[in-house]
């Protein structure tokens, strides 16, 4: 059977992918974001996870206004890094998990949440950033990936407690899948920021390090949360937070922390960090 | 019945709801059309000749000419699309950023290096005066 042994949170921001594959992940700027991430890239090479499960927004790229799913789940063999304007990332191709993906498609559509099926898309910075915090620069990605998109860029996203909910319906999908894997979900985007208008680089660390202190044992407070609390608090980038609900949602209701990190900046955004290990 | 839009007290800060989706759709399909480098080649060659070929409002298209970042955004510019059109001018998501806010890029680079832009007195427009 498979099962949803743990959860990540991160941030994924474009910058950081550009300190990675430029190899300035050294420098004064970066260290202290990068060394946040040490702790995880062992314990995700001792985890060895099969499948990630990986809920992250498309930024105008993939997605323009010719269509907007709000939620959207990649069912192809594979998936190439989108070209952003400064052409792709020098990362692997992600390869899918189609088997599953089809699998989950069926089985939350049943659970009353309608899911666009995507089999043709190229996956960008909110997708492959995360992949290379957690694995660095491999040949090939050691693991398969199905992007799962949210989106947060027209409004209204969906609201926190949906993400939430949505969670626990993937949950039960992985769970009445018989092949034996060892899946993982990451949220990821946030946290505090905003990009545009005269209040852009706000950051809040007192909101942000609120929410990392609920996100293992007060999952119901953060789903209670409205977008306009987010867009106030956290600037109107910060609503990307919801997808870490989506991650909190599948672990089931007792989950341990392992290891949690907060750093301020990465370019505009306030970078958080955390895994949690399901216990059910 | 109106729509409820408890965001539009926020100061600074415009958010892409259907109404600004709805005035602001060709100007984001053109920014669209700079993720092909063929077309960033021919926009960058003869701006006006370019946006021409999209139906933007004359002011939207005037906003696109001057980088009037907050003009394109309150015409319904998004900021992930408007990305297109300062990565075509070679300038990163910080430069944007610091125009909006009028500061030079150098204050706005250090504002986020001390711990960003505090949200004391920025969470209302009428404590923002
Ligand atoms: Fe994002």
């Amino acid at each position: 059977m498979a099962r949803i042994t743990a959860g990540i949170g991160a941030s994924h921001v474009p910058l950081i992918g550009r300190a990675i594959d430029t190899q300035d992940t050294q420098s004064e700027y970066w260290k202290p974001l990068f060394d946040g991430f040490d702790f995880t890239k062992k314990w995700i090479a001792e985890e060895q996870p099969d499948v990630i499960f990986l809920v992250y927004n498309d930024h105008a790229t993939a997605f323009s206004l010719d269509m907007v799913p709000t939620f959207a789940i990649g069912c192809a063999e594979e998936f190439a890094p989108a070209d952003e304007g400064f052409g792709p990332r020098p990362v692997p191709m992600v390869e899918g998990a189609p088997d599953l993906a089809w699998h989950v498609a069926q089985s939350v559509i049943q659970q009353d949440f309608d899911l666009a099926i995507v089999n043709k898309m190229d996956v960008d910075h909110g997708l492959t950033v995360p992949l290379s915090l957690m694995y660095g620069q491999p040949k090939k990605w050691p693991v398969k990936v199905i992007p799962f998109a949210v989106n947060v860029v027209v409004y209204p996203t969906p609201s926190g407690r949906r993400c939430y909910n949505l969670g626990k319906a993937i949950r039960n999908a992985v769970d009445s899948f018989d092949e034996d894997l060892n899946v993982q979900i990451w949220g990821t985007g946030g946290m505090s920021h905003q990009l545009q208008g005269p209040r852009a680089g706000l950051i809040n660390q007192e909101w942000d390090k609120r929410f990392l202190d609920r996100l293992a044992d007060k999952p119901e407070e953060l789903a209670d949360i409205a977008h306009v609390e987010y867009i106030r608090e956290t600037g109107s980038e910060g609503i990307e937070m919801v997808m870490w609900l989506v991650m909190r949602g599948a672990l089931g209701d007792n989950v341990t922390e392992l290891h949690r990190h907060y750093h301020v900046p990465a370019s505009n955004t306030a970078v958080g960090h955390i895994i949690l290990e399901s216990q059910n | 019945m109106a729509l409820e839009k408890p965001y539009k007290d926020v100061p600074g800060t415009i958010i892409f709801d259907s109404e600004m989706a709805r005035k602001g759709y060709h100007l984001n399909q053109f920014c669209m059309s700079l993720m092909k480098a063929e077309n960033r080649v021919r926009f960058k060659a003869d701006e006006h000749a370019y946006l021409s070929e999209w139906p933007v409002s004359e002011e939207q298209r005037q906003a696109v000419l001057d980088r009037n970042y907050n003009a394109m955004l309150a015409l319904g510019g998004n900021i992930y699309f408007l990305a297109k059109i300062f990565s075509s001018d070679g300038k990163s998501f910080q430069y944007a950023a610091a125009l909006m806010t009028g500061m030079s890029e150098e204050d706005y680079k250090a504002m986020m290096v001390s711990g960003g832009r505090s949200p004391d007195g920025n969470r209302y427009i009428r404590e923002n005066k």
